[in-house]
C-alpha cells in the first residue's frame, strides 16, 4: 500500500531551516510519500540532500526528490509577469514537492508539464498538471 | 638606479601574473555523468597524466580530487586554474545496487557509506568554487531535482556555471534536451571520453573564467 502524506505550507512555515527538512525527512522515513504544498528554498534543498545521506543505513536508503515550480517555465512576457507578482505574494507557497523514500518509490520523473512517479514495484501513477 | 630596475622588473612580472587567471574551478554533477573522465581528458591534454580511476559502476570517486595548477592555452590567452573533482550527487544510495554488479555485501556496504560521506563533501565544497562545470550525462534525463538543486544552488551564490551534456558519441544522447531544460545557461555537448567538441568546452571554459 502506498500512502501519500499532505503538508500544507502553513505546516513548515514558522520552522527554520533544519527542523524543516526534518520534520519531511521524518515522515518519509515512515515509509510515506510527501506531498508539501510549495517548495523549499535552494538551500534547504541542499540541506534536504545533506541530511537524507547522513541518515543513509541498511533500512533507509534515500530518497526521490522533485519539485515542481511554475514560475520555471517561460511563456512570454505578459505570464511571466504574472508569475513574478504571484511569486512576491506567495513566495515559497507556490507550486509542490514531492519527497518520496527510495525504497517505495523508484523514480520521478518530471516532463516538465506532467510528473510521473514509479514505484519500486513497477507499478506507475500518473500525475497531470 | 637599483631601485628603478626593481620597480620595473616588479612592474612587468605583476602584469604577467595579472593576465593569468587563477580559479578554483568544480567539476559537479549526479554519479556516473562523466566527471572524471572530463577531468582526466583535461588533465591529459595539459598536463599528460591521469587524475582519477573511472567506472561503468556509480560512485567510483567518493573523495573531493584536486589537480593543482592546471595552465591552458588558447592563443594568446592563458587560464590558470586548479581543477577539482568531485564524487557524484544523490539523493539515494543503495549498497544492494552495488551487490547486482557482482560486490560482496560487506565491499558494497563500504562502498554505500563512502559514496554517502563523497555526497556530503561535494555539497559542502560548493562554496569553495569560483567557477562549476557541471557534467550531465546526454542520455538521461535533465530535469532530474538533483541537477536542478545544484544549479539553483550555484545561482544563489553567483557561481559562473558551464553545462557540459557528456556522451553525445551515445545513440540516445540529446543536447538540445539539456538546453530546454536549463535555457539560461551555456550547454556545450561534448564526449569526454572520445574527445568530441572538447574545443568548445575549452572555448567555454575561458568565456566562463577568462
Amino acid at each position: 500500500m502506498l500512502t501519500l502524506q499532505f503538508v500544507p505550507y502553513s505546516e513548515i512555515e514558522e520552522l527554520g531551516p533544519a527542523r524543516r527538512v526534518n520534520k519531511l525527512l521524518d515522515i518519509a522515513k515512515q515509509n510515506k510519500i510527501v506531498l508539501l504544498e510549495g517548495r523549499l528554498k535552494k538551500e534547504e534543498e541542499k540541506d534536504l540532500i545533506e541530511i537524507t545521506m547522513e541518515e543513509i543505513d541498511d533500512k533507509f536508503k534515500g530518497i526521490e526528490l522533485a519539485v515542481i515550480n511554475p514560475e520555471q517555465k517561460d511563456s512570454g512576457f505578459l505570464k511571466n509577469l504574472k508569475n513574478e507578482v504571484l511569486n512576491v505574494l506567495l513566495g515559497d507557497r507556490q507550486g509542490f514537492t514531492i519527497i518520496g523514500p527510495a525504497t517505495v518509490v523508484k523514480q520521478i520523473k518530471k516532463d516538465p508539464d506532467k510528473i510521473e512517479l514509479f514505484t519500486q514495484d513497477s507499478g506507475k501513477t500518473k500525475k497531470k498538471r | 638606479m637599483i631601485n628603478i630596475v626593481r620597480n620595473f622588473i616588479n612592474k612587468v612580472l605583476k602584469n604577467i601574473f595579472k593576465k593569468k587567471k587563477h580559479v578554483k574551478l568544480g567539476l559537479y554533477g549526479p554519479p556516473n555523468g562523466g566527471k572524471t573522465t572530463l577531468a582526466n581528458k583535461i588533465c591529459q591534454d595539459w598536463l599528460g597524466e591521469d587524475m582519477g580511476k573511472v567506472s561503468n559502476i556509480a560512485h567510483e570517486t567518493r573523495e573531493i580530487q584536486i589537480k593543482e595548477q592546471i595552465n591552458i592555452k588558447r592563443g594568446s590567452k592563458e587560464l590558470s586554474f586548479n581543477l577539482v573533482d568531485t564524487p557524484g550527487i544523490a539523493t539515494k544510495i543503495d549498497y544492494e545496487d552495488f551487490m547486482k554488479v557482482g560486490m560482496k555485501e560487506k565491499d558494497a556496504k563500504r562502498r554505500a557509506k563512502e559514496a554517502t560521506k563523497g555526497v556530503i563533501d561535494s555539497i559542502k565544497w560548493l562554496d569553495d568554487m569560483d567557477a562549476v562545470v557541471v557534467v550531465l550525462d546526454a542520455t538521461k534525463d535533465p530535469y532530474s531535482q538533483v541537477n536542478v538543486t545544484i544549479i539553483g544552488n550555484l545561482q544563489a551564490r553567483d557561481i559562473p556555471v558551464l553545462i557540459v551534456a557528456n556522451k553525445v558519441d551515445l545513440k540516445k544522447a540529446s543536447v538540445k534536451k539539456v538546453q530546454a531544460a536549463f535555457p539560461q545557461y551555456g550547454v556545450i555537448g561534448i564526449s569526454a571520453k572520445y574527445g568530441n567538441n572538447i574545443d568548445k568546452f575549452y572555448e567555454g571554459l575561458f568565456a566562463l573564467v577568462g
